[in-house]
């Protein structure tokens, strides 16, 4: 077995001291939020995560392209990783706000655009992975997974446009406002470099992850292989 | 593997150099196949009709649609019913294509694979705007209330483009996967919620009487969805069929 790369070992060291930062920035050093309280600190890594996330699916679509271009096995598993990762961070983010908007809307769900959209993509990309795993051979697997992964990664923003007919309550914090928007707030510095903190954080924490995803489905792929050679 | 490469540049470089009028005639014998086989056997066109009509029913029942919830809901009705109705037209019209070969043949012939997309396209555009065109004054005797409008009619239109485009690509892909029938609609819905969306709240609009311009919004959404995706589907089908 291959041993594990020594920067992926300093980068797995520092995901966890930055998460470790990030817990202690967004539970102690950010003030308490004077409207809302003390669930207004799980918005740190609601963001974190958030951005990560759709980093990540955007990050898939543009592999995608690269690997119908080149056909070349490689980036189809990159995009798999991705992918999978994403899908976690994402789902990490929706329930986040689900626990924010119980106090904040009182409900922990509502059907606006952002949620909406949210629960679409993840919708989107269980279909990705149901739609792999019907299919053996892994060219076909992975041409298929690569067009379908392109056809979500356009429809998202179009169907936010699209749910945005009918309606919005979620808060713009960062740039621009919503007048009808229920839960927004401005932030103070200090909660400004707790959400920048917890961004890094995340990033790390998501590379991270990424990598071993990548070497777990290299790993993955050398099994099989011996497995062939032993049947054979 | 080269061999089949080399074919398949050849058969390119035919198709290139071939005028344009052979891409159009491509298409139309694609369409008239189709058409050709479902006036023989009247499989398709039967089965989503009976089909609608039997969800109509459903929502009759399940929606209680009197005259007061019948203003709100008829578009969300009639959208449902198109969508659900729609599956069963592109999983028919593709299995059709896989299960007698017929796939083979039609990516054996040498035209550009984009004439079998926009033929198979078509052909499913067709099928479902007969469906609708059947649907609607049925609705409209049942409920009392005119469907039959132009401006209605011209959503409908722009909504079932969207619908079809994307539909008859993931047909093409879901067909080849092991789950077939059952993985079409859950690869589908969530990528055409879009285009159901915005077509509701047009078709309710119009319904409704309000003024153009509250509707111009999600039209406007419709068209750039429609050109977007035709565009998009027609740019990966060839990586769908390809072998």
């Amino acid at each position: 077995m291959q041993p594990k790369p020594t920067l992926l070992k300093i980068v797995d060291i520092l995901a966890v001291v930055l998460l470790g930062i990030s817990t202690y920035f967004a539970l102690v050093k950010a003030p308490t939020e004077l409207v809302m309280g003390q669930v207004q600190r799980v918005f740190y890594f609601h963001v974190g995560t958030a951005w990560t996330a759709l980093l990540g699916f955007i990050f898939a679509s543009v592999l995608s392209v690269i690997y119908l271009i080149t056909k070349d096995l490689k980036w189809d598993g990159f995009q798999v990783a991705a992918i999978e990762v994403s899908l976690v961070f994402f789902l990490i983010t929706i329930m986040l706000g689900s626990i924010w908007a119980r106090p904040a809307w009182n409900t922990w769900w509502t059907w606006d655009p952002r949620l909406t959209t949210a629960a679409i993509t993840e919708l989107v990309y269980i279909a990705y992975f149901m739609l792999r795993q019907g299919i053996d051979d892994p060219d076909r697997r992975a041409r298929f997974g690569a067009v379908y992964a392109l056809l979500g990664g356009i429809s998202a923003p179009i169907t936010f446009f699209a749910i945005r007919l009918y309606r919005t309550i979620h808060p713009v914090v960062i740039g621009g406002s919503n007048p009808e928007a229920e839960g927004g707030f401005s932030m103070t510095p200090t909660m400004l470099t707790a959400m920048f903190v917890a961004l890094i954080a995340f990033t790390f924490i998501f590379i991270d992850l990424y990598w071993n995803r990548i070497r777990l489905g290299n790993l993955q792929e050398k099994v099989e292989q011996l497995k062939l050679k032993v049947m054979l | 593997m080269a061999v089949k490469s080399s074919n398949m540049s050849r058969q390119r470089s035919i198709a290139n150099n071939q005028p344009s009028g052979s891409f159009i005639r491509a298409i139309a014998a694609v369409i008239w196949k189709d058409l050709q086989a479902e006036f023989r056997s009247r499989e398709l066109f039967s089965a989503m009709l009976v089909f609608s009509l039997l969800i109509i029913l459903i929502f009759n029942f399940a929606l209680e649609l009197d005259i007061k919830t019948r203003q709100s809901v008829t578009s969300g009705v009639l959208w449902a019913t198109f969508a659900f109705a729609g599956t069963l037209g592109l999983n028919r019209s593709m299995a059709i294509e896989k299960d007698r070969g017929c796939l083979d043949g039609l990516l054996l012939a040498p035209v550009d694979r984009s004439a079998i997309f926009f033929g198979k396209f078509i052909s499913n555009l067709i099928f479902m705007i007969s469906v609708e065109v059947i649907v609607l004054p049925i609705y409209s005797v049942l409920y009392n209330m005119n469907l039959f409008r132009s401006d209605v009619m011209l959503v409908i239109l722009l909504g079932s483009i969207g619908y079809t485009s994307v539909g008859t690509l993931i047909s093409a892909m879901s067909v080849q996967t092991r789950m077939r029938d059952i993985l079409l609609p859950i690869l589908l819905f969530p990528i055409v919620i879009a285009p159901l969306l915005a077509a509701v709240k047009a078709t309710g609009g119009l319904l409704a009487n309000v003024p153009f311009e509250e509707v111009q919004s999600p039209i406007n959404l419709l068209i750039a969805y429609d050109i977007i995706f035709t565009a998009v589907a027609f740019m990966t089908f060839e990586y769908i069929v390809e072998e």
